[in-house]
């Protein structure tokens, strides 16, 4: 008996809400675990980045402006579509990093979970992070957490679905519009959960993810003057090379290794700045 | 009054039901009438406008307010691009929106570029369809006042009924008041019987505190409508908007006895949306200004769209687009 | 121009015509039993009571009136799950369930709505735009909060109080179910909710939602009755937290009762709001704003901006834009889309109205009612308000609950705030101005637990609400709503 043949797919970039291939039309062959071939991974190139950061850019203001609710419900809708397909995660983390059914299942669970964790967050962050300050004189004094702007992030290499939630959800839950660097050897997780974002009412732009060269694509993401912040979490051992580069630009540098419970709220944090306003009282 | 020797301040020009309208001569009485109008708390206006889309028209009122929308379209072309030819069919539409109903109204005007006047005006001979034009060097009136009554007597001469000029927005958002102001005034003087619809270009002139004072100062200097936009720039008419403006008519007509019109212009395409402005009008002015004499749509798509509403409801399903014709 | 305007008659517009929503959505039972356990219990095994629709005095269904014995089962159902299932739920997990919870109201939203009409009385566009989203974003923000109790301010590790007892009122049935529910189950509670005599159906819809939802058994039980029910629930020595929504007389009892036991209370009572309206307000929306804070849900509202302060310099101007404002106001089927304000909610409420507007108009007070056209059947009141109100009137002081707004004047901010805090309650208050240091200024001094400045009736569940002095004590919504079903 025949078994029937797979359609396969392209894994392309997510760049302003479209899945363009890389401009300069090249492709890296990713591998599972095992070594076995998967699939042709989109090559971006530093125009690739170029454009999404340009997206990027474009799309943080409105992503800001909506209400915290909005963007939790948004987050929300994200885990939904994660967890409803489940199961091709499953399939991809289990090639990727090498597990058992069984495990990339609750990996696949765990990074759902990391997701519904992040969407509750939205609207208590400016509660938690902000607040009235009893000033000496007759003024009225508050501080507010709001997004540092465009955010780069070098997803981990090994983790290829949990520890890119982490550093994607973060920074987009504060309202920071996000350019993610899949991990380059594990990037698959990453480019699924890439294109459930585009069906879960995230604006386009908001998210974009980026498959290629850690060694190419991470020097320009840091040099990037337009960009306000980067997360070296995957940046191995070129993090002190990527940190001095984007002194340059006075950017927010995230240095990677802060495991722990409380990682993921230091993440929420690192890519926030404090807005306080003073107004008078009198009659 | 002139720009150059104002002074800057006035005696305090009483406004309240039934004082007429107040007679304006320095710049400082036109400030201070302007500052003593109340401010607009953008965040309550936006809530009010949503809130009356949410009205749901149906049945009877249905049918009374697509026939009305009809009658107050103000059929527009103002393109680079625009021919006799195009004006003739635009005509042909205005007079008899859809040939096979006599029961549908005329629209209330066509709207156009002064130079195509006198062909709209020989097309539209016998008909109640007005020939609006466009005046002031539309749509940004950069350029001087002589240019622009110029321009308006072109139009006038050619047989406008109606003049819709710009303000210049410029002088606006720097405080030269009495200069817009004079502007207005000088371009009703030569109107004569013709109708003066002022645009305000509320795209530009942004905050709805300006909304309101741009709308007195029209009224003030003698508009007989206020008009949101030239749909030449990003933002055109939107409810809150007319909301504001109609709000400025209907204090203007109570403190003064003078009724003021309002036109939306620029993006209004839908049935839907021509209703959920009727609802304004209706709740904010009034019922009163529930006619053309008083309410105007300045839009082109907009009329086929009405066409296909109101045969919707006569045949209770949803019709082709085709089924009207493209001008 | 030679057109005539239309005539409003020829038109119809100033009465539009009707867009009535369709009752059928609401699917109901004829008859409901108690929800504990998570199953419905028989209802012949209940005395069963009609509960009306207030605008035609139809009954839409008969509910079971809980008796002792069952409080006693609801309790006990709540105290098993608490001991077996929910005190030994992740935060994460019980945040999954909340947010399933939120997504079923979403999801059944326009049913919920046209319940909340039919039960309640008010417009439908306020169960619809208001009532129904706001209680599917309390879950939704308390969803959130349940795995982040930690960082709510309260310390590490925060533990729930148990089985909390709930009693809500009829004025926004589910919407106050939520604000109970909420954050009693994020905090990691388990609850048995009284719906209020006159509007248990809503809450039974969300009993079939957390079926739905598969929340386990018992951690929510519903059982409506009265106010006997109530007093059951106050009175059990099983229950740990009693949170309470309603009159300052009930709430004043229960506080009595508990007075000798380790009980946690939190109460929601009546107010008194003044809405203060300064001479540079923003006038057309204030005018918006003094019309919803008083006819918003027909006045059925504790937080009501029932007071009207207004600066003396433009008072005249006020009332005159208000009158013609109110003259405006559709009243008439909650159902029909284009209502503004829908029935009063019952026949003793409707009895209790008139009585205070009959002392009004006795004590001397002007008094001004909307010449709108009430319907024959059901239980009406015409938007109303009274003028030269002093502030020793009956309808000054006391609570009507009602779509009737008494207007008193005032000549400078001290004023302003001494009229207003001349009260013994103290929920909320509305403050006009363009003036932002003034705003501030006067919203320092007032004694009240919400204070809106250009606006009114906002609610939000990251927003706490509650009151002081006889409005009450403890917090809904926002972090500080955790407080309440938290040992802390």
């Amino acid at each position: 008996m025949s078994e029937r043949l797979d359609v396969r797919k392209t894994y392309k970039l997510l760049i302003d809400g479209a899945f363009p291939r890389s401009e300069s039309g090249r492709t890296y062959e990713v591998v599972d675990a095992h070594g076995a071939f998967v699939a042709n991974v989109a090559r971006a190139s530093r125009k690739d980045v170029r454009d999404a950061v340009r997206a990027a850019r474009a799309a943080q203001p409105r992503w800001w402006g909506a209400s915290a609710y909005n963007r939790g419900q948004v987050l929300y809708r994200w885990a939904e579509m994660a967890d409803a397909r489940s199961h091709e995660l499953a399939e991809q983390v289990a090639a990727a990093e090498g597990l058992s059914a069984a495990d990339a299942r609750a990996s696949v669970g765990r990074a759902v979970d990391r997701l519904v964790w992040y969407a509750g967050w939205t609207d208590k962050v400016t509660q938690v992070f902000g607040g009235a300050n009893p000033v000496a004189g007759p003024f009225f004094n508050f501080s507010l957490p709001v997004p540092s702007g465009v955010v780069a992030v070098l997803a981990p290499r090994d983790s290829s679905l949990e520890g890119f939630v982490d550093v994607v959800a973060a920074p987009l839950c504060v309202g920071n519009a996000v350019i993610a660097l899949a991990s380059a050897t594990r990037p698959l997780p990453a480019v699924l959960l890439g294109e459930m974002s585009a069906t879960a009412d995230v604006p386009g732009g908001v998210v974009n993810v980026l498959t290629g060269s850690l060694e190419e694509l991470a020097p320009v993401l840091a040099s990037h003057e337009d960009v306000d912040g980067i997360d070296l979490e995957g940046a191995l051992g070129a993090t002190g090379d990527l940190a001095a580069v984007a002194a340059a630009s006075i950017k927010r540098v995230l240095r990677p290794g802060h495991g722990g419970a409380e990682a993921p709220l230091r993440r929420l944090r690192a890519f926030v700045e404090t807005s306080t306003v003073w107004h008078t009282v009198g009659q | 009054m002139s720009t150059t020797t104002l002074p800057t301040t006035g005696a305090q020009v009483r406004l309240g039901p039934g004082a007429g309208v107040p007679t304006v001569e320095t710049e400082g009485q036109l400030r201070s009438i302007l500052a003593s109008l109340s401010g607009v708390d953008a965040v309550g206006a936006e809530a009010r406008a949503a809130r009356l889309a949410t009205r749901s028209i149906k049945r009877a009122t249905k049918w009374a307010a697509l026939d009305l929308a009809i009658s107050m379209v103000d059929l527009t072309t103002l393109e680079g691009a625009d021919t006799l030819g195009r004006v003739s069919s635009l005509c042909a539409k205005a007079r008899r929106p859809d040939p096979r109903d006599p029961s549908i109204p005329s629209v209330a005007a066509v709207c156009l570029y002064p130079d195509l006047v006198a062909h709209a005006r020989e097309r539209l001979e016998g008909s109640t369809v007005k020939v609006a034009a466009v005046a002031t060097a539309f749509p940004s009136g950069r350029a001087s006042l002589a240019v622009k009554l110029a321009d308006v007597r072109d139009a006038l001469d050619a047989g406008a009924d109606e003049i819709d000029m710009v303000i210049d927005r410029g002088a606006f958002l720097s405080g030269r008041l009495g200069q817009v102001f004079d502007e207005v005034v000088a371009v009703k003087s030569i109107c004569g019987d013709a109708h003066l619809k002022v645009i305000l270009e509320t795209g530009e002139l942004v905050t709805l505190d300006n909304v309101r004072r741009a709308s007195w100062l029209a009224m003030l200097g003698g508009a007989d409508f206020i008009k949101t936009s030239t749909g030449k720039v990003g933002v055109s008419a939107t409810p809150t908007v007319a909301l504001v403006m109609l709000e400025a008519a209907r204090d203007f007509a109570e403190s003064t006895g003078r009724l003021v019109g309002v036109k939306v212009a620029g993006g209004i395409r839908r049935s839907k949306d021509a209703l959920r402005y009727l609802v304004i009008v209706n709740e904010t002015a009034g019922s009163a200004w529930l006619t053309p004499d008083l309410f105007r749509f300045g839009a082109s798509s907009l009329l086929n769209d009405l066409l296909a509403q109101r045969l919707m409801q006569r045949r209770g399903v949803y019709v082709r687009p085709d089924e009207f014709s493209g001008d | 121009m030679s057109s005539r305007p239309l005539a409003n008659s020829e038109l119809g517009w100033l009465a539009y015509d009707p867009a009535p929503e369709s009752a059928s959505l609401a699917r109901l039972a004829p008859s409901y039993g108690l929800f504990i356990n998570g199953t419905f219990t028989d209802p012949g095994a209940h005395e069963q009571v009609p509960t009306l629709n207030p605008a035609t005095e139809a009954t839409l269904a008969t509910v079971a009136h809980a008796v002792d014995e069952d409080v006693d089962r609801a309790v006990r159902a709540a105290r098993h799950a608490y001991d077996t299932v929910w005190s030994v739920t992740s935060g994460a997990e019980r945040a999954k369930y909340l947010f399933r919870i939120a997504r079923l109201i979403q999801e059944r939203s326009r049913e919920l709505a046209v319940v909340e009409t039919l039960d309640n009385g008010k417009p439908i566009r306020e169960s619809r735009d208001v009532d129904i989203p706001l209680a599917a974003a309390h879950f939704f923000y308390y969803a959130g909060w349940a795995d982040k109790l930690d960082h709510a301010g309260y310390g590490a590790n925060p533990r729930p109080l148990g089985v909390a007892g709930q009693i809500i009122p009829w004025n926004f049935p589910l919407l106050m179910a939520a604000w109970k529910l909420a954050p009693a189950l994020a905090a990691g509670n388990t609850c048995v909710l009284k719906p209020a005599e006159t509007t248990p159906l809503s809450a039974l819809i969300l009993a079939e939602i957390l079926q739905q939802a598969e929340l386990p058994p018992g951690v929510v039980n519903i059982v409506t009755g009265d106010g006997a029910t109530g007093a059951a629930l106050v009175e059990h020595p099983g229950v740990d937290k009693i949170a309470f929504t309603g009159s300052t007389e009930v709430g004043r009892a229960i506080q009595a009762r508990l007075a000798g036991r380790g009980t946690h209370l939190t109460l929601e009572l009546g107010g008194k709001g003044a809405n203060i309206v300064f001479d540079d307000a923003p006038i057309d929306e204030m005018i918006e704003g003094i019309i919803d804070g008083i006819f918003f849900n027909q006045g059925h509202v504790c937080c009501a901006g029932s007071r009207l302060l207004v600066q003396e310099t433009v008072a005249d101007e006020v009332l005159r834009r208000l009158e013609r404002r109110v003259e405006q106001l559709r009243v008439g089927d909650p159902l029909d889309k284009n209502t503004d304000v829908g029935a009063i909610n019952s026949r003793a409420q409707l009895t209790r109205i008139e009585e205070l507007v009959a002392a009004g108009e006795s004590e001397g007070a002007t008094r001004y009612s909307s010449s709108c056209a009430l319907p024959e059947q059901g239980y009406w009141f015409a938007p109303t308000v009274f003028t030269d109100v002093s502030q020793t009137h009956r309808i000054a002081r006391e609570e009507i609950f009602g779509p009737v707004l008494s207007v008193l004047t005032f000549r400078t901010p001290e004023e302003a705030v001494s009229k207003a805090n001349n009260t013994t309650y103290g929920l909320a208050c509305g403050v006009w101005s363009e003036k932002g240091s003034r705003t501030l200024w006067v919203a320092e001094r007032l004694r009240a637990g919400v204070i809106w400045a250009n606006t009114y009736n906002r609610f939000d569940p990251t927003s706490p609400f509650g009151g002081v002095r006889e409005s009450g004590f403890g917090r809904e919504g926002g972090r500080q709503g955790l407080a309440a079903y938290l040992d802390v």
